[in-house]
């Protein structure tokens, strides 16, 4: 066989609507959990928004967290449970707004988890109002003309924020838009996970996402504005790597 | 072994017996006047194998990592100041909806807004009515002295454990800060199985979800009705209450936490003064304990009801006598205390008022 689901993936259909990039994130973990033979010992915490039921489709152990408090749930999880990995799961509004807190201060404690970070543009749950990561411009339901910096403020960019700190072990912006882009993300996922069980400190991987329902386009269309749009505004690569180096602390 | 007694601040005892009661997980952020509990846990957690002191970066960063830490299956606790608890409530309320068990420690402060540090019982309604959003309860237990503060940590980590279910010690800024003699109990190791635990499955059971979204209105329904069902057996098994002079009592004098201190004196005062005035102390507040309220029916005459607040326990004391007898209501706020001679005073006019058949 070519191509299977992997083990850690259950095998339900997903609710996420069709050209959505959930589901190839979502299989890249999983592939990642089974190649590191981790599912057994993974605790996985989903956030408030479209992965909120992603407790449904990953097979290891998970959390549902409050809106915005997937990396503290984590921190409670991580230090309760040292020998155990724990991943987020979150969105863009969930990570960059209502939960910047708890993504920075988790990052900056140098808590030993993984963040994935689905950068979309958009809040998808509650029908595609602007996220923190909206780009100027860009029509959501409550920017009906645009984006406007001057009165809707600027578009937060997490990877280049969150480097700055001194616990971030690694954050890396990857793009699910092409096989070759996919291909990097999951190696990407796999050192952001690697890390963890190395004791590096805090990884994330933020992951340019499509969300065609609510950007009114056709998956391919959507995959266009990725690479035309999204891309040029949230430059691809590696932010923050301290792996040699020994980790945030300089001890592993 | 002799048991010891040592002098502590109450603060201090409920976090040593916290310990001794298997807490593994302290996440806590500071305000007064409860900081001495997370002064004294990051002293001690660094000593004890698998220990967890941290300090959040919020009071809502710090309910989550107790979410966290107790859906992973441990015992796990916060404390803070009333502020600091309207912050946690989305967390608890989280907590209860998961059926998780910890604990949550609130020393009262006045209020509302940033209010005052200095000692209140404003937080009823938040602690008995208003933890959260939706459906639930806490377990709420209101300790009166620092051996209660060290005894009702114990007692709220093995409830909590039993019924699945988040718990309150609600205390104010007179017991977190007065120093008393304290003896710490004796514990038993034994805690629970946590089968339902998040913690990694090992590849030898089901995954385990810690989840409290039902999108299925039959769904959320039934696991409200079960969770309130559960609640029936914690009112019939929990509810507690002290009495004091009670016997032949006229006048019930109820009140709460270090308020029924001062109740005691004052009840103590209006004996020597030939008046039949007894002392009510819930001692949980959640459930609370209604059939010692219809107990004192027999003999009682009136009820007062003395809190450091604008009287939010009276309806609860005028539901469990089911409105049988007048009850009235003495009470400071903003940190004032009030007094043993207050409290008599009060007693005193209402016997007058009985004397002359007024009541």
């Amino acid at each position: 066989m070519i191509l299977e689901r992997p083990k850690s993936l259950a095998d339900v259909s997903t609710h996420f609507c069709p050209g959505c990039s959930h589901g190839i994130v979502h299989r890249l973990v999983s592939e990642v959990m089974d190649e590191l033979q981790i599912e057994g010992r993974t605790v996985g915490i989903c956030p408030v928004g479209c992965a909120v039921t992603s407790y449904n489709y990953f097979t290891c152990d998970m959390i549902e967290a409050a809106h915005g408090r997937a990396p503290a749930v984590a921190t409670g999880v991580k230090r309760a449970n040292p020998d155990k990995v724990v991943f987020t799961y979150q969105g863009d509004g969930d990570l960059a707004a209502i939960g910047t807190a708890e993504t920075v201060h988790s990052a900056t404690r140098g808590e030993n988890i993984t963040v994935i970070f689905i950068n979309n543009t958009i809040y998808g749950m509650t029908g595609g109002q602007m996220a923190p990561t909206t780009l100027p411009g860009q029509v959501t339901q409550t920017t009906p003309y645009g984006r406007d910096p001057r009165y809707a403020g600027f578009p937060v960019r997490i990877c280049e924020m969150v480097s700055t700190l001194s616990g971030c072990a690694y954050a890396e912006r990857v793009a699910v838009d092409s096989p070759a882009h996919v291909k990097a993300a999951k190696k990407a996922i796999m050192k952001g996970f690697r890390n963890q069980l190395d004791g590096m400190g805090f990884s994330i991987i933020e992951i340019l996402s499509t969300c065609p329902t609510n950007w009114g386009m056709t998956p391919s269309q959507a995959i266009e504005r990725v690479r035309n749009e999204m891309i040029p505004y949230y430059p691809l690569g590696v932010y923050k790597d301290m792996t040699d180096k020994g980790g945030v602390f300089g001890d592993k | 072994m002799a048991e010891e007694r040592v002098l502590m601040k109450g603060n201090e005892a409920l976090a040593e017996a916290a310990i001794r009661a298997g807490c593994r997980c302290y996440f806590g952020y500071p305000i007064t006047p409860q900081t001495e509990i997370a002064a004294y846990m990051s002293k001690r957690m660094p000593k004890i194998e698998g220990g967890v002191f941290l300090q959040a970066e919020s009071e809502i960063a710090a309910i989550n990592m107790v979410y966290g830490a107790a859906a992973s299956g441990v015992r796990a606790m916060t404390s803070s100041s009333s502020p600091g608890v309207s912050l946690k409530s989305e967390g608890i309320s989280y907590i209860a909806g998961c059926d998780l068990p910890c604990v949550i420690v609130n020393v009262q402060r006045g209020g509302p807004g940033l209010g005052g540090i200095q000692p209140s019982q404003s937080d009823y309604y938040m602690a008995t009515k208003a933890g959260g959003h939706g459906d639930f309860h806490l377990l709420v237990f209101a300790p009166a002295s620092v051996q209660d503060m060290a005894d009702f940590a114990v007692w709220a980590f093995e409830s909590a454990d039993k019924y699945r279910m988040p718990a309150m010690i609600l205390s104010d800024g007179l017991l977190g800060q007065m120093m008393e003699p304290v003896v710490f109990p004796e514990i038993s190791s034994a805690q629970p199985e946590k089968p339902w635990a998040a913690v990694g499955h090992n590849n030898a059971r089901p995954h385990n979800i810690i989840n409290s979204l039902y999108l299925q209105p039959d769904e959320l329904e039934a696991s409200n009705i079960q969770r309130f069902e559960r609640y029936e057996v914690v009112k019939r098994e929990m509810a507690s209450a002290q009495t004091y002079l009670t016997e032949d009592a006229e006048i019930i004098v109820t009140g709460y936490g270090a308020t029924s201190r001062i109740i005691r004196s004052a009840v103590n005062a209006a004996r020597k003064e030939g008046i039949k005035a007894g002392m009510l102390r819930p001692v949980t507040l959640w459930p609370f304990p209604e059939q010692a309220y219809k107990d004192t029916l027999s003999t009682a005459k009136v009820y007062l009801d003395v809190e450091m607040s604008m009287g939010q326990m009276v309806n609860d004391v005028k539901l469990a006598i089911e409105c049988k007898r007048p009850v009235h209501f003495f009470g400071h706020t903003g940190g004032i205390i009030p007094t043993p001679a207050e409290v008599l005073a009060q007693i005193k006019a209402l016997d007058e008022k009985i004397r002359k058949g007024d009541i």
